[in-house]
């Protein structure tokens, strides 16, 4: 293929993650010379892809790793529950078509796929998990991005992009100017920017700065700087600004890259209280995979943003192995001191709570009948007392997946300003998720968009260089 | 499903460490990285390993010994962890089960002090190879009082007598099996799984001669230089695996053919146990040539690099005593032969002498582990952790 002048490439894609991948390898795939910059180091390449573990797929028959059929429409009113509307859904619908027919392209660029891993049954019918995750993923997408001739540079933050009247002309990555027929933006939110972070979070009653205490699960590279230069230029943007999927996470996780393994399952088994020892929220309301997205901003509410979550030994083995030890004890005393929690305050919330709870037929596999009475907040179901030493206690924080402010685009993932679309400027990733995705999160389902809007930014920016080029030879 | 009050009893025994002998800082580092492990779960799709993890919710120092011996360093996990280095996890997991298996093979030896023939082991190596050629090479000189002869159209019992040779090599070879199966049996004693049925015996034997978890998972093979997959591993390992036993079935023929038969060697080029030495001593020329390549090209982060010597040691020893071997058969006829054949069997006895306490012992000690996973998976899990809605 060639490179008509050199220096000038077709398509610069801006970021390494999933969708700058996929746009990666369909430019390249078109015809189009491919350089791609991806802000991290090499060991650090990825992005929030590097943690990912499944893509949501639409399929109506039994698909190797996909068990019975998952249907458009069930995936659309899947989207439309956790969204609550927030979604635009011609675009929503384009990803689900797009994820019921991208998965031969994937495995011909590397992608190997497995059967839903242990302890996630319940996504074994919605959700082709990648073998070995989604670090094998990016892995696989580079290896045959470097087989094919795309360049690669790393280390290469892009600070700014020179636009001409919503024409991409050229970016800059420190004081080096990178021109290009067309360009495909897919540098992730801005969750690792704890400035922007703490200003969209704001200051709660008591002074706080919640944001300060909250740890980002994936990349210290998604700084958001595309996007505010975006902003600056006048795109048109998309999704709550203050908005960040949150879940509760291991207090102890590290402040970057923490990933999966930080969750704790064992909300719904147990308890959760605050540091003054109080209850605050329903623990039992639904099926813990549900529910554990509600978890980051209600321990978020809590004062210092810190919450315990507190079981007994009945709940060992049945909830998934956390990455570290909870404290220990055989008294509930003693458990309080290693928390650093009030002994009395929780001794009495555990007594109250113990007091309350209704034993019936407990079963975690189905809405049980056990439950609280007479007790506010209510556990509604799988309450059983918390009686059985040893108890144990993990103290939960907020941790921020991604943010869902994001650049308008249309079916063409192009950028958008004052309604008009640009020729040769595309989005995809993290950066648009917000047009399907304005609200919540469901299995998979970022990596849907991802894998679509990169796709189909990939291959209109081959189109647009293309026509860029004729139009300047004519 | 076990019983809420097994498990409760457990993790109490857990929490005040009851019965449970303290893990040496090696085990603990494969402790805290599976800790890590069973709480992703990524790789669970890749080898035995990460299934018979997800049955534990805790990880004893049994428990470590058999993971090791069932990981087959592969670097699929390694390459595809997001929480592997430079992350501040710092998940290995070959490296740290290599460790770990290393340890189980000195610690499990018989007898028990010469576990430490393990450690610098190229040294044991070059020892034994070193004391073998000394001794047939003296010994020709003794019998013959020169290293070379009129030709003797490949008469080796000219020069060593068969009853000479069996009464050295017997009982070498005898107490290599011995020691191995040995320190396998202790292996298998520290947390026997139960009664292996039919269909777990043939799922390891599948498992080992096909050598099932180097491809992958997928069929696209191992890990070696890079992210990317190779099959080529798993090949040169079989070219070396089935090369081996053609030769020891050469041997074994030949040793037929003199005790039951009657039919003393020399034999003719096409018979039976030539051709099987042959054939097996070409695949144990270009198997361990390859595996030694792959060796060298080997991602610095896989496995034990301390452990490099043992493993070359191993490869060059199976490449000489093919390559010496097929060079006796060449040159049998020839008066070179009385030297040729004193090296060569210099080099077996080398060979023999290091079986129990060298790289050797891994095919053992792994088969003993993919048995106990064949017989582990075919009862009911005892982590109820999946049935979660």
């Amino acid at each position: 293929m060639k490179e008509m002048h050199p220096g000038t490439v077709d398509v610069l894609i801006i970021g390494g993650g999933n969708a700058a991948l996929c746009a990666a390898l369909m430019a390249r795939e078109a015809g189009a010379s491919v350089l791609l910059l991806e802000a991290a180091p090499r060991e650090w390449r990825g992005g929030n892809s590097s943690h990912t573990r499944n893509l949501r797929c639409m399929h109506d028959a039994p698909q190797d790793v996909l068990t019975e059929s998952y249907p458009e429409e069930e995936f659309w009113q899947d989207l439309l529950k956790v969204t609550g509307g927030v979604t635009n859904e011609k675009l929503a619908r384009l990803a689900i078509r797009e994820s019921s027919h991208c998965r031969d392209w994937m495995r011909k660029h590397g992608v190997n796929f497995q059967p839903s891993l242990s302890g996630t049954l319940h996504l074994s019918r919605t959700n082709a998990f990648f073998m070995g995750g989604g670090k094998a993923l990016v892995n696989a997408y580079y290896r045959s991005a470097e087989a094919l001739g795309v360049r690669i540079r790393y280390e290469a933050p892009v600070d700014r992009i020179e636009l001409e009247n919503g024409v991409f002309r050229a970016a800059w990555v420190g004081d080096e100017r990178i021109a290009a027929r067309a360009c495909v933006m897919a540098a992730g939110g801005f969750e690792s920017n704890r400035e922007w972070l703490r200003e969209a979070w704001g200051q709660n009653e008591n002074g706080e700065w919640p944001a300060d205490n909250f740890a980002i699960r994936g990349t210290r590279f998604n700084r958001g700087v595309l996007l505010k230069a975006m902003i600056d230029a006048g795109a048109d943007m998309i999704g709550d600004p203050s908005q960040s999927h949150c879940v509760a996470i291991d207090a102890r996780a590290p402040l970057y890259d923490g990933g999966i393994c930080t969750r704790i399952d064992c909300v719904s088994l147990g308890i959760v209280v605050n540091k003054h020892a109080a209850r605050f929220y329903d623990e039992g309301e639904d099926f813990w995979p549900k529910r554990y997205a509600i978890w980051g901003r209600l321990v978020a509410q809590q004062p210092g943003q810190i919450g315990f979550s507190i079981i007994d030994a009945k709940a060992n083995g049945r909830f998934m192995p956390p990455v570290f030890p909870g404290a220990t004890a055989d008294t509930l005393e003693e458990l309080a001191r290693q928390l650093g929690i009030d002994e009395a305050a929780f001794v009495r919330t555990v007594g109250e709570y113990n007091a309350a709870c209704h034993v019936g037929t407990f079963d975690h596999t189905v809405q049980d009948d056990c439950h609280t009475e007479g007790l506010s907040p209510a556990k509604t179901h799988w309450a059983l007392p918390i009686d059985t030493p040893p108890f144990r206690g993990y103290a939960l924080k907020p941790g921020i997946t991604f943010t869902y402010l994001g650049l308008k685009v249309n079916e063409q993932a192009a950028v958008h300003f004052s309604d008009v679309p640009s020729p040769n400027l595309f989005v995809a990733g993290e950066m648009m998720a917000g047009n399907v995705l304005g609200k919540g999160y469901t299995a998979g389902v970022g990596m849907t968009i991802g894998t679509t809007f990169g796709r189909i930014a990939g291959a209109h920016a081959a189109a647009a260089a293309r026509q860029g080029e004729s139009h300047a030879i004519a | 499903m076990q019983s809420l009050e097994a498990l409760a009893r457990e993790a109490t025994d857990l929490a005040a460490g009851r019965n449970l002998p303290a893990l040496n800082a090696d085990e603990a580092e494969v402790g805290r990285i599976l800790q890590i492990c069973n709480a992703c779960r990524y790789c669970e799709g890749f080898c035995a390993v990460f299934p018979a993890m997800t049955r534990r919710l805790a990880f004893d120092k049994a428990d470590v010994h058999y993971l090791a011996n069932l990981c087959h360093n592969c670097g699929a996990c390694l390459h595809a962890c997001q929480y592997a280095p430079p992350h501040e996890f710092a998940v290995n997991v070959p490296q740290a089960m290599a460790t770990v298996r290393a340890r189980t093979y000195s610690d499990f030896a018989w007898p028990t002090g010469f576990g430490k023939l393990y450690r610098n082991n190229g040294v044991t190596v070059a020892l034994a190879v070193a004391g073998g050629l000394a001794l047939f090479l003296v010994l020709a000189l003794m019998v013959q009082g020169t290293l070379f002869h009129t030709p003797l159209a490949g008469d080796f019992y000219a020069i060593f007598p068969h009853n000479l040779l069996v009464s050295m090599f017997a009982p070498v070879f005898l107490f290599a099996a011995l020691a191995l199966g040995i320190g396998v049996a202790r292996f298998w004693r520290e947390a026997a799984p139960g009664a292996a049925s039919g269909a777990a015996i043939a799922e390891t034997t599948h498992d080992v001669l096909r050598l099932t978890y180097l491809d992958g998972g997928h069929g696209q093979g191992c890990n070696n230089a890079d992210d990317a997959f190779t099959l080529a591993r798993r090949r040169y390992h079989h070219l070396t695996f089935y090369g081996f036993m053609l030769c020891f079935a050469a041997t074994s023929v030949a040793t037929l053919y003199h005790y039951v038969f009657g039919w003393e060697a020399p034999y003719a080029f096409t018979s039976l146990p030539v051709v099987l030495g042959t054939v097996g001593g070409i695949g144990l020329l270009i198997g361990p040539a390859g595996l030694f390549w792959l060796n060298l090209k080997r991602h610095p982060e896989h496995g034990d690099a301390a452990q490099k010597p043992m493993d070359r040691g191993f490869i060059a020893l199976l490449f000489f005593t093919s390559l010496t071997g097929l060079a006796l058969l060449a040159g049998r006829d020839t008066s070179a032969m009385g030297l040729l054949l004193a090296v060569h069997l210099g080099v077996v006895m080398g060979l023999f002498l290091t079986m129990p306490y060298g790289k050797f012992a891994h095919g053992f000690y792994r088969s003993a582990a993919l048995l106990k996973w064949a017989i582990e998976k075919r009862r009911p899990n005892p982590v109820g952790v999946g049935s979660d809605g």
